[in-house]
């Protein structure tokens, strides 16, 4: 048969349950819907923030604001562990469940670098008098990177989850699955960042 | 298919280092152009958004497998109808409020 | 917190004193029941922890129609008040409290959840599934429905109810011009409640493309699974714009942000458009699965395939995609300028095609066919010529310059209580008819229900047909009294009376139901009005598996084949019996429920404490359902054995 790469398709054999595969596939399918959803709810945080950017009330503007290091490295970080994620679901396939590990551990910790970035990011714009009640720009701004982050957090927290799952049970259908949609949801937090990157901060700093 | 028992033959991972290594130049170059500005501001938007919407396709292709498929593949159509409400959303909120600029 | 709570009770009106009492009286009443009759097991075992969409689907039918009962009370309040001039039944604060709740009420907390009553009932049935796709998240879809519809009604008794219109548009809305908990209450039992609507959108979706009986293809499903199909496609993607326009408004209210404020460079508008980004497909989320059900009826009613059955399928998507280019129809009063709004307004009339097509292939599978005259035809009969007018006057409102006339009139009352009660209303009704032997074992008095079909439908026409006038003299929504020099008084008396003739409609819905329990006529075939589709292939009440075997199908109108095949001696074809496969029963969901509801209530208040506790209430509920291993039971064959031949009365 051809090669399908990413997605497991497990022995239904090799499961306790009867219909394993099936399952696996309909949750699969399922988180695909949801991250659309997500991806419009996002849509919605982008068009406020787009409205709103140049509503400063003669606070700080996006120029004055952004500090091209620091998204640029929150950049880097976030694409590199999109990767490293990436590597982690593709030992799935090897059965590998110490590279797996090894892997997920590496995306989970650029995964808190990153929120600790952002979050020094954030202090460092409020204690600057840049609070998301200062004007309706940073109002969209916060809402807008912070929804983003607190997707992140919680990635983190559900990579950490499936991590302990994977110890415990090995790879099976459940776990593999699991971890397939967390990647999932992993790769489609750079989508969103990729966007931020762009529309945010890049035409933020745009002469 | 593969199953989960026998593992796959180990091979170099092309196609996630493809996709980083893309990725990663995409982000140097739209940094690169936004600080240097050889182009005109509308342009460079379009440029950036390009930039943008491949950073994405790398996203989906390389790493998620969008295009990989058992049976029909209504995921690939939920996510384009995703992306087809975000454009409806974004640009309509963005052509419906520019009234606004008149009057704020 | 208490304390205001209490000050706020003492000072409110009579009636919200005398409501606060009440509640307390039927709560120990409910509590002193279930603990004399030894029920609190069961309602445990059997309701709340259930995952059964059966189950689940009475429990959102049961809510829907208490909420409409609640909804109802509301409009005839309104009605009263505004029955004669310079009338002061309800003072003004009372009564913007009233027409926020009874829209809310009415879209959100009945029109929903009376859908996703139909989903859970019948979707599953209707393709040959045993259950839906995610069992557990219906039930904690149903769990975050019913805690965001609890707190929403506590408000007016804890608090006072949100008074900004069921749309709560700012500035109004904001915190300088509506200081109390409402609008609070509003944003946030509503947030809770739209998690659930967005987690039952992507469940019925996967439900329906992965888990349809061998042989149905897509082109071969039910009309009313395509309706869901598009319904739910419609929520996935409309109800985020909603989710972020709430999130956004609590904020400014909690937070002291500044998206929707009038200073700081807030912009009110961008509320609006978020707003009904969500807002118009809502309206098509709820008439969808109602078209869904008029295509059943007819078709079942006629005894004939539908008519045109591609063109019904093609254009349900058309309007779910469709309905997401019209949205700003709702504000072109803003002035948004000539381009935007031209654009909206064609959208907005091209709508009107598709549904056009649908309403002519339903006459034309009436037309020659031999109409059996049931109860749910019966409604169908009547959504017919009520949707044509009510669609005719939402072209009249799409026209843009001509909107400015109209907008915020009665004239646009009258029409979306016609398009929303004959349309919606009237089509959930013909499904509640209609499927209620399936699931209950027993019909519906016919005669009752006649009463109640008569005194609903005449006194739908009486209610709103003086408001498109009264509209046209100049009467503006929201009003609470006017003087008697405005010449409206005799229409408004008129309409009232249409209210109260409404009213009795619903007593006679309510009487049928109670009545039928007892002397309705038990339905021993499992398929009593000659029906089409698979669920009319198993014994009523429906067996918790569902399907003994899973059905085999080859054509349209899966079940009426197999009839007409068994006429001629030919078995229909089954998969073999094997043992069942059933998700375990969990508490989960309804604890979850509870912690959102924790949540969203310290929230309303500003109590971060409690707010937080709730929040981590939720993030453990998650976490102990991703760690914990549940792997179901299995139904041995010798057990469905038993309990077919018991049902089926073999």
């Amino acid at each position: 048969m051809v090669e399908t790469t990413g997605r497991p398709i497990p022995d239904p054999k090799s499961s306790k349950h009867l219909h394993g595969t099936e399952e696996e596939e309909k949750n699969i399918l399922g988180f695909w819907i949801f991250l659309s959803t997500d991806l419009v709810l996002f849509a919605c945080l982008f068009a406020t923030y787009l409205v709103l950017r140049t509503h400063t009330d003669g606070g700080p503007t996006t120029a004055q604001l952004f500090d091209i290091p620091m998204f640029t490295l929150e950049t880097f970080i976030l694409l590199t562990s999109s990767f490293t994620c990436g590597l982690a679901v593709r030992e799935m396939r090897y059965n590998n469940l110490r590279r797996l590990l090894g892997w997920l551990a590496v995306t989970v910790l650029l995964g808190l670098i990153f929120v600790g970035i952002e979050a020094s990011e954030f202090l460092s714009y409020s204690s600057e008098g840049a609070t998301m009640q200062r004007s309706a720009f940073l109002s969209g701004f916060f809402t807008l990177v912070g929804t983003h982050g607190l997707h992140v957090s919680l990635g983190i927290v559900w990579m950490i989850s499936v991590g302990i799952q994977l110890l415990r049970d090995r790879i099976h259908p459940t776990t593999a699955r699991k971890l397939f949609n967390a990647g999932l949801y992993w790769h489609f937090l750079d989508v969103v960042w990729v966007m931020i990157y762009t529309v945010v901060y890049l035409m933020g700093v745009m002469k | 298919m593969k199953n989960i028992g026998q593992p796959a033959k180990r091979t170099f991972p092309w196609s996630h280092v493809t996709g980083y290594v893309g990725s990663i130049v995409l982000t140097v170059l739209a940094l690169l152009f936004t600080v240097k500005a050889p182009f005109s501001q509308g342009s460079l938007i379009t440029i950036l958004l390009g930039f943008a919407i491949l950073q994405i396709l790398i996203q989906l292709i390389f790493f998620m497998h969008i295009t990989e498929k058992n049976g029909p593949a209504y995921h690939s159509i939920a996510i384009a109808l995703g992306f087809l409400f975000t454009f409806a959303v974004v640009a309509g909120s963005i052509w419906v409020m520019t009234f606004g600029s008149q009057v704020q | 917190m208490l304390k205001s709570l209490i000050s706020y009770l003492q000072n409110a009106n009579l009636m919200i004193q005398i409501s606060a009492v009440a509640i307390i009286l039927t709560l120990v009443g409910i509590v002193f029941a279930l603990t004399y009759f030894k029920k609190w097991g069961w309602l445990w075992r059997e309701w709340i922890t259930t995952v059964d969409h059966k189950k689940i689907g009475i429990m959102y039918l049961v809510c829907a129609l208490l909420m409409f009962f609640r909804g109802g009370v509301d409009a005839l309040l309104m009605r009263t008040q505004l029955a004669f001039p310079n009338l002061h039944f309800l003072n003004a604060q009372h009564y913007d409290e009233i027409f926020t709740t009874h829209g809310t009420i009415m879209i959100l907390f009945m029109a929903m959840p009376f859908i996703f009553a139909m989903f859970n009932l019948v979707v599953p049935l209707q393709i040959g599934a045993r259950d839906v796709a995610f069992p557990f998240l219906n039930a904690v879809s149903f769990w975050l429905f019913f805690f965001g519809a609890m707190l929403f009604n506590l408000s007016f008794v804890l608090g006072g109810s949100p008074d900004a219109g069921w749309v709560g548009y700012p500035p109004l809305s904001e915190l300088p011009y509506s200081p109390g908990p409402g609008v609070n209450y509003y944003v946030l039992g509503i947030q809770i409640s739209g998690i659930g609507s967005i987690a039952t959108g992507i469940n019925f979706i996967v439900t329906i493309l992965k888990m349809r009986a061998p042989g149905m293809t897509l082109m071969r499903m039910p009309l009313f699974t395509w309706s869901v199909l598009a319904s739910c496609i419609v929520i996935i993607f409309a109800f985020p714009a909603l989710t972020v326009a709430l999130a956004l408004l609590g904020m400014d209210r909690i937070f002291g942000t500044h998206f929707f404020t009038m200073l700081h460079g807030g912009n009110p508008m961008m509320y609006i458009n978020l707003f009904w980004v969500w807002g118009h497909p809502e309206v098509y989320i709820v008439i969808l699965p109602a078209y869904g059900i008029f295509s059943e009826v007819v078709s079942t009613f006629c005894r004939k395939y539908i008519f045109g059955y591609k063109s019904m399928v093609v254009s349900l998507m058309m309007i779910s995609i469709i309905s997401y280019f019209v949205w700003v129809h709702h504000f072109f009063t803003m002035g948004a300028g000539p381009g935007v709004n031209s654009f909206f307004a064609v959208a907005s009339m091209a709508v009107g095609i598709p549904t056009g097509v649908k309403v002519f292939n339903w006459l034309f599978t009436m037309f020659r066919g031999r109409i059996r005259i049931t109860l749910p035809m019966l409604w169908t009969l009547a959504f017919i010529p009520c949707f044509a007018v009510g669609g005719a006057t939402g072209i009249m409102l799409a026209v843009a310059p001509a909107d400015y006339q109209f907008h915020n009139s009665y004239f646009l009352i009258a029409h979306f209580h016609q398009v929303l009660i004959g349309g919606v209303v009237y089509g959930l009704l013909a499904g509640m008819y209609f499927w209620w032997p399936k699931i209950l074992g027993f019909k519906l008095n016919e005669t009752l229900g006649k009463w109640a079909f008569w005194f609903f439908n005449l006194g739908f026409y009486v209610c709103f047909m003086p408001q498109y006038a009264l509209g046209f003299m100049g009467m503006t929504r929201r009003v609470y009294t006017y003087p008697a020099e405005s010449g409206w008084g005799t229409l408004n008396f008129v309409s009232t009376i249409g209210a109260f003739m409404m009213g009795i409609g619903f007593l006679f819905i309510v009487a049928q139901i109670l009545y039928s329990i007892r002397h309705g006529e038990r339905d021993t075939t499992g398929d009593p009005w000659d029906g089409r589709t698979l669920e009319w292939s198993l014994p009523s009440p429906v067996p918790h598996y569902n399907f003994a075997q899973i059905p085999v199908v080859d054509d349209m109108d899966a079940w009426w084949k197999m009839k007409q095949q068994q006429k001629e001696g030919i078995q229909p074809q089954k998969e073999p019996l094997k043992p069942i496969h059933m998700p375990s029963p969990s508490s989960l969901p309804f604890f979850m429920g509870l912690a959102f509801f924790i949540c969203g209530f310290g929230l309303v208040f500003n109590q971060f404490t409690i707010a937080t506790i709730g929040l981590i209430g939720v993030v453990i509920c998650m976490l102990w359902r991703s760690l914990e291993k549940d792997t179901g039971y299995y139904i041995s064959v010798e057990e469905i054995k038993k309990n077919e031949a018991a049902v089926r009365g073999l």
